[in-house]
């Protein structure tokens, strides 16, 4: 029941024609529409606006107790925004961010396309394997990352104790600026690798397999086989998953706060864990510098946007 | 699926590196479970299990916030689930079933709020909930998180809905049932598996939330699971113990939860991409 119709009406009670034919379907979509309108629009034209005073800490409207203190900060213009651009902080924030983001999504799509062939097969003992390996990902990420601490902790963990008895010295996971990153690659993409394989082995069961057979016939070697059928049959799914993931790469919190607090110093720091520093830890917390970042993380974000539309568009979606 | 001899070479190389991965992916939460039957203050000895003990888990039980914790977090979250899924059903079956003028521009705006992080809205709400004295009430992380749950839920039964063929509203409409009736009495009931699965993610999505969490929640008896785990290790004490022994609590519902809805729901999360 598609019922397509709209542009097509005339002028003569176009809008009455419209409502007759859509009011239900907008009415259906009302409530979603109302309730982002506050909670999402409201706040975001908030921050945008706080991006261009000087509020903080001790000048924001508030309440203490019985006390109602009133709004004391000032318009200030693109005050923020310059001063964040001159920084270097907000470019090496970026750099990692993306850094970040590619190295995690790379290595997690590779790691879970490997495994998704191997386990896409009939042989004893398949479905445990397949329990086993998507386990991190029934866990709640925050927990796993205090799993991971424990692994890594530099005086007592199990990691440094097995090093330790193959005579190796205790590595300084965790704060060492280099292996703090490696590190906390390793925990997101241990964290991510059960998604991609669970998508992209339901993508590698819906491939035909009298390709595969009349690849065989035509002597197709396994590696042409991945080649020519498997990698074009998962297009539509990895498109997806690697955009999905990269997405929630970009924005992965928990892994980086709980794991380093972006440090040693703020060498692990990812743009959305720098904006929480700048507005929750650093004394005074500064809203307005927060909400800067905050709309140029947006900004990147839907620069990205449109270039997932367009893919999204391509496969006919949306 | 492909059903073909292999050399024994072949098999051993196959078993070995699923061995290998499965342990990887087993190891941190099992080494967790292990370590939280450990005695007080044993938390890094690497025997495997030694006088295994309860008392880790009477200590945050009896001892601290843990169970106002989990108490807080399952009001939180549960309305958070309940609210999400009723305001974003009719929207998800709207835009599977119907083409409408700003239904496009709905569709995108429910993809690109997905991508919104923590960071733009983060400040705004908080000084919005301070301004209202929410702060450190469970009202202001419910209201937050139907920011993330509201446009997901929507996005994923708008999959489901996809699902179901559409004869069996037109029957209902034939059969006199206006939009809203066939919606509720018809595809509703059939849509349920789908609904449980949306409702089931944002849970475990909710529940595992840590940001807003830590920032919007001050004083111990305040807090949510995510954000009281962090009290157990930080800069000034390391009850590694107790840590675990919270850990395992928090992560046993959810897993058993995740392992009940997994099958369907990576159905749902890429169901664009797997429709030919």
């Amino acid at each position: 029941m598609t019922v397509d119709i709209g542009r097509t009406a005339k002028p003569p009670g176009r809008i009455r024609t419209a409502l007759a034919r859509h009011w239900y379907a907008w009415a259906m979509v009302a409530p979603v529409v109302i309730v982002l309108g506050l909670i999402i629009g409201y706040p975001l034209g908030r921050g945008v606006y706080l991006s261009l005073t000087d509020a903080d800490e001790t000048n924001v409207e508030r309440t203490i107790g019985i006390n109602h203190l009133p709004a004391t900060y000032r318009f200030t213009g693109l005050d923020n925004f310059t001063a964040v651009l001159k920084d270097e902080v907000f470019l090496d924030r970026l750099l990692w961010t993306v850094t970040w983001t590619v190295s995690c999504v790379a290595v997690t799509f590779c790691l879970g396309l490997g495994l998704a062939v191997l386990l896409n097969r009939r042989f004893a003992g398949r479905a445990v394997y397949r329990s086993l390996l998507i386990l991190p990902w029934a866990v709640p990420a925050f927990v796993s990352v205090f799993a991971w601490r424990l692994l890594y902790n530099e005086r007592n963990g199990i990691l440094n104790k097995l090093l330790d008895g193959g005579g190796i010295d205790a590595v300084p996971w965790l704060n060492d600026p280099t292996l703090a990153k490696v590190s906390v690659i390793a925990v997101n993409v241990w964290i991510g690798v059960p998604f991609m394989l669970v998508a992209l082995l339901g993508g590698l069961q819906s491939i035909p397999g009298e390709r595969y057979e009349a690849a065989e016939m035509d002597g197709a070697s396994p590696w042409q086989r991945f080649r020519h059928i498997t990698l074009p049959g998962l297009r539509a799914v990895s498109s997806t998953v690697v955009l999905l993931s990269t997405i929630w790469t970009f924005n992965m919190f928990p892994v980086i706060y709980l794991l380093t607090r972006g440090g040693p110093g703020d060498t692990t720091e990812i743009l959305v864990t720098y904006a929480y520093r700048i507005s929750f830890v650093n004394s005074p917390r500064d809203y307005a510098g927060a909400s800067a970042w905050g709309v140029l993380i947006l900004l990147i974000l839907l620069l990205f946007a449109v270039v997932y539309r367009r893919a999204l568009r391509k496969q006919g979606e949306v | 699926m492909r059903d073909r001899r292999r050399g024994p070479l072949a098999s051993i190389g196959l078993h070995t590196t699923l061995i290998l991965a499965s342990a990887v992916a087993v190891f941190p939460p099992l080494w967790l479970l292990v370590t939280s039957f450990k005695p007080k203050g044993e938390a890094f000895s690497t025997d495997v299990i030694k006088d295994p003990t309860l008392g880790n888990y009477g200590h945050v039980l009896g001892d601290t916030e843990f169970p106002t914790w989990f108490g807080n977090s399952l009001l939180v979250v549960g309305c958070t689930t309940v609210l999400g899924v009723f305001i974003a059903a009719t929207t998800g079956y709207a835009v599977s079933r119907f083409r409408f003028p700003g239904m496009r521009p709905l569709m995108w705006l429910l993809l690109v709020i997905q991508m919104f992080p923590v960071a733009i809205l983060i400040v705004p709400l908080y000084t919005i909930m301070s301004t209202l004295g929410w702060l450190n009430q469970p009202v202001s992380l419910i209201v937050t998180y139907l920011t993330v749950a509201v446009p997901f839920c929507a996005w994923m039964m708008k999959g489901y809905f996809d699902t179901i063929p559409v004869d069996i509203d037109e029957s209902g409409r034939v059969d006199g049932l206006n939009p809203f009736g066939a919606f509720w009495r018809l595809v509703v009931p059939l849509a349920k598996p789908g609904i449980a699965v949306t409702a089931f993610y944002t849970f475990i999505t909710a529940w595992a939330e840590v940001a807003y969490a830590s920032a919007f929640m001050t004083g111990e008896e305040n807090l949510t699971l995510a954000a009281g785990l962090q009290t157990f290790v930080n800069q000034y004490t390391s009850d590694w113990g107790a840590m675990t022994a919270a850990a395992v609590m928090i992560a046993t519902p959810a897993a058993l939860v995740f392992a009940w809805v997994q099958r369907h729901l990576v159905a749902g999360l890429t169901a664009g991409a797997t429709k030919s």
